[in-house]
């Protein structure tokens, strides 16, 4: 075989562009408000255009997992506007996190938390993430992610689409770089 | 009475409970359920699933050859019952949950260690007879090995990657794992506890979240468990939706997976590539249906949704174009060498585990064990459809995957043939409110996911029980990553991609 199998995907992107969408990157704007109200202007100024996320999967069922991932395909491609998750709580500047907080998750997350440097914030990603979702008054679990760690944006969704989770980020990005 | 009995033969003995459909529940006294365990050493009934109510223990057992299914259940007044751990390794931690949650203690249970219960609940049994418990956090004793130069690795419950959180620890030689050891429980959420007094629909969101990757599977179960326990009959229209569903869920996480399993062999193209067809199809799933993941989309009674005519029509367009773009990525995997290195003879999992543990899905079937909900017990419109399950000898990271390969196209004829013969008609038939037990076991992407329900007069959960494959497939990494190296851990792991939240429950 003269041309590998993987030339021929290559050259299909050359010559046919990105999957990638255009657009998709417009903040979102009861998400602009949410961060109005709780970001401290001294914290804005310490960081350019550029976020890294960690994400904490705090006791969720995995939906929300899903939708992460998919804002990180090439559809919609989260990296171009700058954000990019990492594997450490110590890289971080924001912690996503999924789930109604179990019990068996609070210490863990509240230590993530602790070992991320500041300034930090919380997104809390997700209907069980606010109020427990339809998990709430279970005796393994605590509730909404405010119940462990103070939260700075709440995405709403079960899951939230891809497009909803990419207006919340950048509406954190416009509001940390202003 | 050893040697050859039947499953239903042997359980007549005891008493058959009136209302459990579709399959008989028979209860039996204490001397009876320990010669049933006993009889289950030199059998080969698969336990299906194990649970317990505060004085009751059930097991949903399978008769291999004849593929009979049945529940066995056992009152326990003193809270102590024999335990199956004792014959059928994979009860193991079944039955330390139901120690955990329910205070009933397996007698002969060799692994005391509690498993969901990490002492952060302040209540202890809380599905028994909960009592207040304050204190720390239990410290958890792992399992040990010892020899020169070993040292331990811990892992989690936060991972590096987006995933679920649970705990790995690893005795490492260098850089071979000597012993792998799971601690999960993490994301237990009280599930069965939050389902006990729950209207049905209430219910049906609830057992809709217990995975949400396999949310159609799980909607599909609980919702065939109580359409059997009140005897509705489903209009036909609803089960060709509810099969359509079913296929675009297991391909949506077959394609992901092929794709990311090679992306922990740091063959990233592939997973942008996966990721994009994954992509395509939950955009069909919300133009025709309205959810990218298809929850609350499955209810009890039929479907929530119709299929119209331009979704017939967009699925029927995505499926031509969508087969030759996976085509292409499979040809690409099969004629990279250098991947194809790290993916074959990786994370060996030999047929006697598979079978010894029950394990079903691709981590059963790429190690010689082809069971399949679809086929047996079978459900509608299945029987209808033509399609082979496929089975592989190998039992290694490359097996696994190409086992979903096969899946995926397996999937795609069934979605074509459903897209054809799909009857017209009503999609869903009203449900009653009525009292019953039922029970039903579904195919997930992940294996056989079995929900048993038991409704009240009033129409209300008085217990359910939903039960993940999982359960079967965890233990089994510890073995497979045995003799590997550290670093292909997560690429054995995402081979077995079990389900945290379906575990924990």
């Amino acid at each position: 075989m003269i041309f590998p199998p993987i030339s021929h995907l290559i050259a299909r992107h050359l010559l046919k562009g990105p999957h990638t969408i255009t657009g998709g990157g417009e903040p979102d704007a009861e998400a602009l408000r949410q961060l109005a109200e709780n970001l401290g202007v001294a914290a804005r100024h310490r960081l350019g255009r550029s976020l890294s996320i960690r994400e904490v999967d705090a006791g969720s069922c995995n939906g929300c997992e899903l939708e992460i991932h998919a804002v990180n395909n090439p559809v919609y491609d989260l990296e171009r506007f700058g954000i990019r998750f990492v594997a450490s709580p110590r890289h971080a500047d924001v912690l996503l996190v999924t789930g109604p907080v179990t019990w068996n998750m609070a210490e863990a997350l509240r230590r993530t938390y602790d070992a991320t440097p500041g300034p930090k914030w919380v997104v809390a990603l997700g209907d069980c993430a606010k109020d427990g979702g339809c998990f709430a008054g279970s005796y393994a679990v605590a509730g909404g992610v405010h119940e462990v760690v103070p939260v700075d944006l709440h995405i709403p969704g079960c899951p939230p689409s891809p497009l909803q989770i990419l207006g919340g980020l950048t509406a954190l990005l416009a509001s940390v770089a202003e | 009475m050893m040697g050859n009995v039947t499953l239903l033969e042997f359980l007549s003995a005891g008493r058959e409970v009136a209302g459990h459909h579709p399959w008989p529940r028979f209860q039996l006294d204490a001397r009876t359920w320990r010669r049933m365990v006993e009889q289950m050493a030199v059998s080969n009934w698969d336990i299906l699933a194990e649970w317990a109510e505060p004085t009751e223990i059930h097991v949903a057992l399978r008769g291999e050859d004849s593929g009979a299914i049945a529940v066995a259940s056992h009152p326990c007044p003193d809270h102590k019952f024999f335990a199956l751990s004792r014959v059928r390794p994979s009860a193991i931690r079944l039955e330390r949950a139901i120690r955990d949650l329910w205070g009933l203690a397996p007698e002969g249970l060799e692994d005391q260690r509690p498993w969901l219960d990490h002492g952060r609940w302040g209540v202890k049994r809380p599905l028994g007879s909960p009592r207040i418990s304050e204190g720390r956090p239990h410290a958890y004793r792992f399992l040990t090995a010892e020899g020169e130069g070993l040292h331990q690795i811990p892992v989690g419950p936060v991972h590096a990657g987006i995933i679920e959180p649970g705990h790995f620890r690893f005795h490492a030689q260098g850089e071979t794992v000597v012993r792998l050891e799971e601690r999960l429980g993490y994301v237990h959420k009280g599930v069965e506890g939050l389902l006990a007094g729950k209207p049905v629909a209430e219910a049906a969101r609830i057992v809709g979240r217990v995975s949400g990757d396999s949310t159609v599977a799980y909607a599909l179960a609980f919702a065939r468990a109580v359409e059997a326990a009140l005897g509705v009959e489903v209009p036909a229209r609803a089960h060709w939706l509810r099969a359509l569903m079913a296929e675009m869920e297991r391909l949506a996480n077959h394609v992901f997976d092929i794709g990311a399993i090679c992306n922990d062999a740091a063959f990233a193209i592939m997973l942008s590539h996966m990721g994009m067809l994954r992509e395509k199809i939950l955009r069909a799933n919300a133009a025709c249906f309205g959810h990218r993941l298809l929850m609350d989309r499955v209810v009890p009674g039929g479907v929530a949704v119709d299929l119209a005519e331009e979704g017939w029509e967009a699925l029927a367009h995505l499926l031509g174009n969508f087969r030759k773009l996976f085509n292409k990525a499979v040809a690409l995997y099969d004629n990279t060498p250098s991947l194809l290195d790290r993916t074959t003879g990786t994370g060996f999992l030999p047929a006697a585990l598979a079978h010894r543990f029950g394990a079903g899905g691709f981590v059963g079937r790429a190690s010689s064990r082809g069971v399949d909900a679809r086929k047996a017990p079978g459900y509608p419109p299945y029987d209808e459809l033509d399609f082979a399950i496929p089975v592989l000898a190998e039992g290694d990271v490359h097996a696994r995957l190409m086992v979903r390969v096969e899946e995926v196209r397996a999937s795609l004829r069934l979605i074509d043939q459903i897209l054809k013969q799909m009857p017209r008609g009503p999609v869903a038939a009203p449900v009653p409110n009525r009292g019953g037990e039922g029970m039903a076991v579904v195919e997930g992407f992940r294996g056989e996911v079995l929900v048993w329900v038991r409704l009240s007069e009033a129409g209300k959960v008085v217990r359910c029980h939903p039960h993940d494959p999982s359960w079967f497939q965890w233990p089994l990494l510890e073995a497979a990553i045995e003799g590997n190296i550290v670093a292909d851990f997560p690429l054995v792991n995402k081979s077995f991609n079990c389900s945290y939240s379906g575990h924990d429950l």
